[in-house]
C-alpha cells in the first residue's frame, strides 16, 4: 500500500475524530453517569476554578433516597401534621392503596427541599453576574439563587420552591439559605413534614474540578426538635460539558392512567373476596 | 380458586440478585419474601411516568387467562439497567419474576425478565434508586 495512501487514511481519520460534529463524547438523553465514574479514582483531578459551579453534575445513586431519610425527633405539631401523611416508603409506610405522597400519585411538584433529597439526578448549574441557576433534569425544573446581595424576603407568599440567595463562604464553596416553601410539600419518601418555618442551608464546595460536595441543613423549629443534615457531603461529579439530558416529566395524566391501572388490577382481589 | 389462579405459576424461591426496590411504593404492599416467575404473553407495554408497567396475559392449566400488571420503576432508571420503549411488543412471549401483591391483585413489582431471545435483565441497574446505607 502507498504511503503516501495510509498518511491520508490517518489524516482523515485524525479530522472525523477531531471534528465537534463527530465527537463521541456527544450524546442524546443521557440518564446520567454510569456507576463506574463514581469510584476512588478521582483524585487526578484538575484544582476547581475560582467561584465557579457551573457545569452538569451527576451524584449517581448516592443522590437517590427512595427510603427517605431520619430526620430529627419530631415536635407535637409534626405528629399531628403525620396523622395525614401516608407515604410508600420508611417507617410509616403503608400499602399502596393508601400512600397518598403528592408527588408519587398525583404528581405534584416535589419542591424544595425534597428535588435535592429524594431524587437528585442530573443537574446543571448556570451562573450569571447575579443569580446562580439550578437546573434539576427530574420534573424539568430550575431554581433561581440571588447572589446579588439582598436579603431574604420577609412575608413571602408560600412557593413549591422558596425564595434563595446565596453567598461565596470562600473561593470554592456557595452557601444557599432558601425560606418560604410551601407546607404542601413532603421532605422525602418517608413522608418527613415540614412547616412554613423551614429554613434550609445548601453548601455547595466544589472539592476539585471533578467533585462538587453538597449538604444540606434542615432547620425548622415548629416540626423537628433540632436541625438535621439529611445530604452530608454528597459528591457530585462533573458530567462531559455536550451532555445531552433525557426529559424526566411526571405528567399528571400519565399518573391518573397509572393509578387507573393499579386500581383496577387491585379490585380484581377485592371482587374475589 | 385461588391455587388454579396461581396454577400457572412457579414459586421462584429467593433470588440471589440484590435489586432495588421501586422508589414509591416499598414493601408494605408486596411481597418481597414470595417471589413469583410467570410466563405469559404481552399485550401491552407502557413505557411513562411514574412508574412503567408491562401487561401480560398468563394462562393457567385449565386454559383460563389472567391478565396481570407488572410494575417497574420509571423510564430514567429503567434505561440505566438497559431497558428501553421498544424492548416489549404484544405477543412477545416473556418470563417475568415479580414480588407480587399482598393482597392477592394480579400486580406485582418486576424484579427481572426474559425476553424472547432468552436475554435476561434485571430490574435496576447502575445508578438506579438504591436505598441509601445506613
Amino acid at each position: 500500500m502507498p504511503r503516501r495512501f495510509i498518511v491520508s487514511i490517518v489524516a482523515s481519520m485524525a479530522a472525523l475524530i477531531s471534528s465537534p460534529g463527530l465527537s463521541l463524547a456527544q450524546t442524546w438523553d443521557s440518564a446520567g453517569l454510569p456507576q463506574s465514574a463514581f469510584g476512588p479514582s478521582q483524585t487526578t483531578s484538575a484544582p476547581a476554578p475560582r467561584r465557579d459551579l457551573s457545569g452538569i453534575w451527576d451524584a449517581g445513586s448516592a443522590g437517590i433516597a427512595p427510603t427517605g431519610h431520619v430526620a430529627s425527633p419530631f415536635t407535637p405539631w409534626a405528629e399531628e401534621r403525620l396523622k395525614d401523611m401516608k407515604p410508600g416508603n420508611g417507617p410509616r409506610s403503608v400499602t399502596e392503596q393508601f400512600i397518598n405522597d403528592p408527588l408519587n400519585t398525583l404528581c405534584d411538584p416535589a419542591g424544595f427541599p425534597r428535588t435535592v433529597l429524594y431524587e437528585l439526578r442530573p443537574t446543571q448549574i448556570v451562573q450569571t453576574s447575579n443569580q446562580v441557576l439550578i437546573l434539576y433534569m427530574y420534573e424539568k425544573r430550575w431554581r433561581v439563587i440571588w447572589t446579588d446581595g439582598r436579603q431574604l424576603p420577609k412575608d413571602p407568599d408560600p412557593r413549591w420552591y422558596g425564595y434563595s440567595v446565596g453567598r461565596w463562604e470562600d473561593d470554592y464553596t456557595l452557601v444557599v439559605q432558601t425560606i418560604g416553601m410551601d407546607e404542601r410539600t413532603w421532605l422525602d419518601n418517608a413522608g418527613n413534614p415540614h412547616s412554613f418555618d423551614l429554613r434550609v442551608e445548601e453548601r455547595y464546595h466544589r472539592v476539585n474540578r471533578d467533585t462538587l460536595e453538597l449538604t444540606v441543613t434542615i432547620n425548622d423549629p415548629t416540626a423537628y426538635t433540632k436541625p438535621w443534615m439529611p445530604r452530608n457531603r454528597v459528591p457530585l461529579k462533573l458530567m462531559p460539558p455536550d451532555t445531552d439530558l433525557r426529559e424526566w416529566i411526571c405528567a399528571p395524566s400519565e399518573a391518573a392512567a397509572y393509578r387507573s391501572v393499579v386500581d383496577s388490577q387491585n379490585k380484581l382481589a377485592t371482587d374475589k373476596k | 380458586m385461588r391455587h388454579k389462579f396461581f396454577g400457572m405459576i412457579l414459586t421462584a424461591g429467593p433470588l440471589v440478585l440484590a435489586l432495588p426496590l421501586v422508589a414509591h411504593h416499598g414493601a408494605a404492599s408486596f411481597d418481597v419474601a414470595n417471589l413469583r416467575t410467570l410466563k405469559g404473553t404481552v399485550t401491552e407495554w407502557v413505557w411513562s411516568n411514574p412508574h412503567c408497567f408491562l401487561k401480560i396475559d398468563v394462562k393457567d392449566e385449565s386454559g383460563a387467562v389472567t391478565h396481570w400488571v407488572v410494575e417497574t420503576q420509571n423510564p430514567t432508571t429503567m434505561t440505566q439497567g438497559g431497558w428501553s420503549r421498544r424492548m416489549f411488543k404484544p405477543g412477545d412471549e416473556v418470563t417475568v419474576t415479580l414480588e407480587p401483591n399482598k393482597n392477592g391483585a394480579p400486580i406485582g413489582l418486576v424484579r427481572s425478565v426474559i425476553l424472547p431471545n432468552g436475554q435476561k435483565l434485571g430490574a435496576g441497574g447502575a445508578g438506579s434508586a438504591r436505598p441509601p446505607e445506613k
